[in-house]
């Protein structure tokens, strides 16, 4: 099977591969671009560990093909931090939200999508949204803490 | 960073600083297993059995070599003969022999330069399968008529009579039961069911193994036990163990099910037959729970005698667990000593049997054992304080175990704090928070042994002043940041001066895992040794300098300082003085300690919840939470809290959702995370968290492990909350909505 040629923005940097037609955005950016940061928990889009941003909408990496992503934006965790940590980031390794840390990278991305859009989101909007990032090691409370905390910070330096 | 509580003196033991790791962490550039490659990597894909039972009567591969860019294929002609025991139990599961004994038993596996090529290529292996008669309930397995899966499992101890799937049977206790039953007002006495669940940690197992024409190996693996890969591959594999180097790669998640192999020798065996290409090996999220993990289920009879005061006169159990189709892997010896282990009653009989089932090989979950066996008895007790009226704090009260309490297992407890639980679950705001409608309060205490084991551990001082601690407890949530607190305070440096490294097989004496609830405490023993003895150089470095008796300079607040009245007047030399000079005094500065640790403290918890049931569709909303646990003393508290609701929210799941669904088929029916489905953040409501400190005396700094007790409160606690709320006693987990609502229909009528 012959392979597609795909141009792409991740992370503001312009890339090019050759994708296989059945790979995936996640098989792509980890094999492919070395972005492993992007984890694979499920493959069927059910933990969110693979959470992307492609034109600016959230998505799971495992359910997009790496094909689709031609022409569009990738945003991934590596693309987070600039010289300093982003406040989410931050604050997630105040307030100890991750313990294996193996869901955190597709919790910051769909943290701060949810934040992009509703900046000061009550406890349950965050859980709601945060609905389909599957963590099985903190029990969600302190992620929920660190979420706000990170909320609250964005709004007073706004 | 201030302490929390000032009652100890300590100047960072008790405060939350930054985990080391943290960073990494956020940033996504912490390295997992499945993120680790190495140039000319080949990928590998499993061909599984997908029948419960079956003979396997022929593997043809010719279809799948003879596909570009496939480079070899392993089946169990390829590995050794004659093992026994848990090796050949390792091996079996490994890949199937003549027989396929659960759905997803992997029975062949492929390498090739590609992942989906390697996924081609295990879909062009034909396995011809003579499908046999199979079982997967637990009681049904042991029923008249069930189909023997496996000749001649029973161990001696399995009396005469019982059915050929029982492979195990045990028995203890102490007094006279039936004078206990007899002097009882009410005796009481239920069957309690759990089912198998997963410990669903959301990192698949991956590795990367290499193995030259020398039988000379590497691999790189998620885990919480890299000596255990090593040990447990080699023996699979038929080579020493000393021909394996192993690392561990971080690890997202574990919760017991990562102390064990399930298809990380395929990743040496393959690349061995590909010439010596490295490979990798990840599996998918239905591989983990179709064949690796999950817990046992469990049928358990219990039976208690009450009296009206709350007394608890005599104890009954007997247990029923299946952990697959492998002996030795039900936690009957876990579940048994666990089942009254808060109590201290007169008169306990114990009995259990393990079956075998055509189900995946259990491995170890989170207190394995003890969460089913606390279902069972402390939802019993529950029915008898609701039948009493009687409140379910002061019974356990009453009847608690305390400091010097024989166990019901047989050891005398040192120093313990379940009673100090119970009192501050007792005065905490939520338990007396006022119910509404279809809301209900449920009480549960919990318990854990926690565990020491083999520890090896080295402390480097640095030229700058710094110590670097090497560690072989993989670090699954903060033990890097526990353990380098406890270092800093023992050198009296700061806690950002201490480097705490997970290093590899090459580089320790052997380690246990981490599992047991053992790395803050058996590691951080050891870590505090090695640094006394570090510090013990140090000092004689400074005497060495001023020309004084070693015995006449003291260690404190970083620096050697000359002690007594007759040292003399030195001015105080910090371990940074001491490190840039060290090349020049006698080398470099170490402190080492190995250690089968010992003086572990048993871990008691009590956990509140209140839930509200929604009579119309059986729903069950967990409105609050408590978890009360004793840590002996949190080093850091955070990270303990984090054990406390990570525990709590499993124990939830398992009450509510979770569940191993077999088919009639005997297919696992739900592999993937959509129908398995843990407790996603709007299950849950924030969890509460008072931690009790009653020091272990036999840790420098007073730690009992956190990680497990946690999880067994959960399960009797929902269940009684949801009586609480309906009047219907659920007795057989989970708690699904369509079993609420019809034990809700059933009570009405």
């Amino acid at each position: 099977m012959s392979k597609i040629h795909i141009s792409t923005t991740v992370n503001g940097d312009p890339v090019e591969f050759l994708a296989d037609p059945r790979e995936t955005l996640l098989d792509a950016l980890r094999n492919q671009l070395d972005l492993t940061g992007t984890k694979e928990g499920c493959g069927t889009g059910d933990c969110g560990a693979c959470s992307v941003v492609v034109d600016g909408t959230l998505v799971c990496s495992c359910l997009m093909l790496a094909a689709e992503a031609n022409g569009k934006t990738v945003e991934t965790i590596e693309g987070m931090a600039g010289e300093e940590l982003h406040p989410l980031q931050r604050k997630f390794i105040e307030h100890a939200a991750l313990q294996c840390g193996y869901c955190t990278p597709g919790i910051l991305v769909a943290a701060k999508a949810l934040l992009e859009r509703n900046p000061d989101p009550t406890d349950t909007e965050v859980r709601y949204w945060l609905a389909g990032n599957l963590c099985r090691c903190t029990g969600y409370d302190k992620i929920i803490r660190a979420v706000q905390d990170a909320a609250a910070e964005m709004r007073g330096a706004a | 960073m201030a302490r929390d509580d000032v009652k100890t003196g300590y100047k960072l033991i008790g405060t939350r600083p930054n985990r080391p790791d943290g960073l990494d962490k956020v940033t996504g550039r912490a390295r997992y297993g499945a993120d680790f490659s190495l140039p000319g990597m080949l990928h590998a894909a499993v061909v599984r059995s997908p029948h419960a039972h079956a003979r396997i009567v022929k593997i043809d591969a010719s279809k799948a070599l003879a596909l570009d860019g496939v480079k070899a294929v392993v089946t169990r002609a390829d590995l050794p003969t004659g093992l026994t025991g848990e090796d050949l139990n390792l091996q079996d599961n490994t890949l199937a022999g003549e027989r396929a004994l659960y759905d997803g038993h992997a029975v062949a596996a492929v390498a090739a330069t590609s992942a989906l090529l390697a996924q081609d290529a295990a879909r062009l292996i034909e396995v011809t399968y003579e499908v046999l008669p199979h079982v997967t309930d637990v009681d049904t397995a042991m029923a008249p008529g069930a189909p023997i899966i496996r000749e001649g499992v029973a161990d001696y101890s399995v009396p005469e009579g019982m059915h050929g799937n029982v492979a195990r049977y045990m028995e203890f206790g102490h007094g006279d039961v039936e004078a206990g039953f007899a002097a009882a007002d009410i005796v009481r006495e239920h069957t309690y069911k759990t089912e198998a669940t997963h410990q669903g940690y959301i990192e698949p197992h991956a590795c990367v193994g290499q193995m030259g024409e020398d039988g000379r190996g590497e691999m790189w693996v998620c885990t919480q036990g890299h000596w255990y890969i090593r040990r447990m591959s080699a023996a699979v594999l038929g080579i020493d163990a000393a021909n394996l180097r192993v690392t561990p790669s971080e690890i997202g998640g574990g919760f017991g099910g990562k102390t064990t192999i399930f298809m990380e020798p395929l990743s040496l065996a393959l690349s061995r037959k590909a010439g010596g290409r490295p490979v990798k090996l990840v599996m998918s999220r239905s591989e983990v729970l179709r064949a690796t993990g999950p817990t046992a289920s469990a049928s358990m009879d219990v039976k208690l005698g009450m009296k009206k005061d709350g007394t608890i006169t005599a104890g009954q159990v007997f247990f029923r667990m299946q952990g697959g189709a492998f002996v030795g892997m039900s936690p009957i010896g876990e579940a048994l000593p666990c089942a009254f282990a808060c109590y201290d009653i007169p008169a306990l009989k114990h009995e259990a049997v393990e079956v075998i089932a055509n189900r995946p090989k259990a491995a170890a979950y989170r207190a394995p054992g003890s969460p089913m066996a606390a279902f069972a008895v402390e939802s019993l007790v529950d029915e008898m304080c609701r039948e009493l009226k009687l409140d379910p704090i002061e019974v356990r009260l009453k009847n608690g175990a305390t400091n010097g309490s024989k166990s019901s297992y047989g050891p005398v407890y040192n120093v313990i704090g379940l009673k100090e639980t119970l009192e501050a679950a007792k005065d905490h705001p939520n338990y007396s928070a006022p119910l509404g409608p279809n809301q209900g309060r449920g009480v549960a205490s919990g318990f854990w042994f926690n565990h020491g084991g083999e520890t090896s551990v080295t402390l480097a001082v640095g030229e700058d002043g710094t110590a670097t601690v090497m560690i072989g407890t993989p670090d699954i949530g903060g033990s890097r940041a526990s353990i380098g607190l406890m270092v800093a305070e023992t050198l009296g440096i700061p806690y950002e001066n201490v480097r705490v490294n997970v290093v590899e097989t090459g580089a320790l004496g052997v380690n246990e895992p981490t599992h047991g609830s053992r790395a803050t405490f058996a590691s951080g023993k050891a870590a505090v040794e090695a640094a006394r003895q570090a510090m013990a150089e140090m000092c004689r470095r400074a005497a060495a300098d001023w020309g004084i008796d070693p015995e006449a300079v003291e260690w404190k607040d970083g620096a050697a300082h000359p002690a007594g009245p007759n040292a003399g007047k030195f001015p105080p030399m910090t371990i940074g003085e001491i490190g840039s000079k060290m090349g020049s005094t006698g080398g470099p500065i170490s402190g080492h300690h190995e250690v089968t640790a010992e003086g572990v403290g048993a871990s008691f918890g009590t956990h509140v919840v209140d839930v509200e049931v929604d009579p119309e569709t059986g729903r069950t909303t967990i409105l609050r939470y408590l978890v009360v646990q004793d840590a002996g003393t949190a080093i850091h508290p955070a990270y303990v809290e984090g054990q406390y609701q990570g525990g709590a929210a499993q124990g939830i799941g398992w009450a509510l959702n979770e569940e191993y669904v077999y088919g009639a088929d005997g297919r696992l029916q739900n592999p993937i995370f959509l129908d398995y489905r843990i407790p996603v953040a709007s299950d849950l409501p924030m969890i509460d968290t008072v931690i009790v400190e009653v020091p272990n005396p036999g840790h420098p700094y007073g730690v009992r492990g956190v990680g497990e007790t946690g999880i067994t409160p959960p399960l009797p606690a929902v269940a009684s909350a949801i009586a609480g709320a309906t009047g219907a006693r659920i007795r057989s987990l989970p708690c699904s909505p369509p079993k609420v609502l019809a034990a809700i229909k059933a009570n009405r009528a």
